[in-house]
């Protein structure tokens, strides 16, 4: 091969420029960051719809089920496993319990890089009183 | 070829499949995993929770002579429009009306009277959605995005809904008010238990669809002072709707063009 040394040299060079920012990452310690999501604590509030397991793969599932029942059938009452009753919404029912989108909604779609379009027309939960 | 390259073929083939296969089952587990639960959502006790009552037509009756005592009266809009987080864009060109008020020439075109009652002459008409029988807006509807539910409601889903504004051609009685912009800014007090709508989205009356699940009446015939709106069910012979009508001459906005407008005006 001629002038191989340049060659090599320049293709190091360019894998490193083009990894660069997973090295970044790495360096600044942002690699390890993980999604912090802070649950609700209060008493009344412990029972979720379905088990955590479900919700954290599902719950966009389980969301878009809740649109079409009460949209297209008006069926608003939804009886989880444990045969507890629960309205139909996010704006009542889910963030009912988890009120703040940022320290819960927002941590894993962030971290996934996901922008689920929810927001734009359902409001978010306190949002009436930060604007305040 | 030679043996070398022939297995390397071989090799990539096969674990090109196995790889395949290994994600296809990945995607038939998962699905397997929503429809079980999904299962859990429709649950046994689905058919006490009552949706939507089919036996039943809502419609609205409104006496016009009880509606004109208070003049310029708007409790009803506002209530609506409240409830509702409808925006007010301030240009009439951009305006998003569930209900609203027309001269009672402009919203019965059809009475062409030259001479009117003074006492209707001119006079504001509160007018909405009609809740037809046969919603010219369903039809032309490419998405559903609205439909006529079962118990008469002209419903919409703002989530389907892709701002083809056919339905707004299809309406004849400009029902319906289409976002040209984001309409949040607009809206005084955000109702958080109400969706606002988003830009590209057609929106109307819904007959407070969300009240009626409850067995509430809608924000407007509660906020009107007069008790001029009445809300009922015309399927029943004895309801209040139906004596009101039996008792009275009732008009609709333009009847003749076969959509069955079910909102009653007494005059």
């Amino acid at each position: 091969m001629y002038d191989s040394g340049k060659i090599i040299l320049g293709l190091i060079i360019f894998v490193g420029l083009f990894t660069s920012p997973v090295w970044y990452d790495l360096a600044s310690g942002k690699a390890t960051d993980k999604p912090n999501l802070v649950f609700p604590t209060k008493e009344d509030q412990k029972e979720c719809v379905n088990t955590a397991e479900y919700m954290r793969e599902f719950h966009m599932d389980l969301l878009n089920v809740w649109r079409d029942e009460v949209v297209r059938k008006g069926v608003r009452t939804y009886t989880s496993n444990t045969g507890k009753h629960f309205e139909m919404s996010l704006t009542k029912t889910c963030t009912g319990c988890h009120s703040n989108k940022a320290e819960f909604c927002d941590q894993c779609h962030n971290y996934l890089g996901v922008t689920p379009y929810c927001w734009n027309c359902h409001v978010e939960p306190h949002s009436a009183e930060i604007k305040q | 070829m030679n043996e070398n390259r022939r297995k390397f073929l071989k090799l990539t083939g096969l674990a090109a499949l196995g790889a395949a296969t290994g994600k296809f089952a990945d995607v038939f587990a998962k699905e397997k995993l929503t429809k079980i639960s999904s299962l859990n959502i429709t649950g046994k006790k689905r058919t006490t929770l009552v949706g939507i009552d089919s036996k039943k037509r809502w419609a609205m009756v409104i006496d016009l002579k009880k509606c004109l005592v208070e003049e310029g009266c708007t409790k009803c809009i506002d209530a609506c429009h409240k409830i509702h987080n409808v925006p007010d864009f301030e240009n009439p060109k951009d305006e998003i009306k569930w209900i609203w008020k027309e001269p009672y020439e402009q919203a019965f075109l059809d009475q062409e009277n030259y001479y009117q009652k003074d006492n209707l002459k001119d006079k504001p008409v509160p007018i909405f959605c009609n809740h037809c029988d046969n919603p010219p807006c369903v039809r032309v509807c490419p998405t559903e995005a609205t439909w006529k539910r079962e118990d008469g409601i002209v419903m919409m889903d703002w989530h389907r809904c892709i701002g083809c504004r056919y339905c707004m051609a299809a309406c004849p009685y400009g029902s319906r008010s289409f976002n040209w912009r984001d309409p949040r800014p607009f809206i005084k007090d955000i109702d958080p238990d109400f969706p606002t709508r988003t830009k590209g989205v057609v929106e109307k009356c819904t007959f407070c669809d969300e009240r009626i699940a409850k067995g509430q009446l809608p924000a407007c015939v509660e906020a009107c002072s007069e008790k001029a709106m009445v809300f009922g069910d015309l399927n029943d012979p004895k309801s209040n709707v139906r004596e009101l009508l039996k008792e009275n001459f009732s008009i609709r906005r333009k009847p003749e063009l076969g959509t069955n407008p079910e909102i009653y005006y007494l005059v």
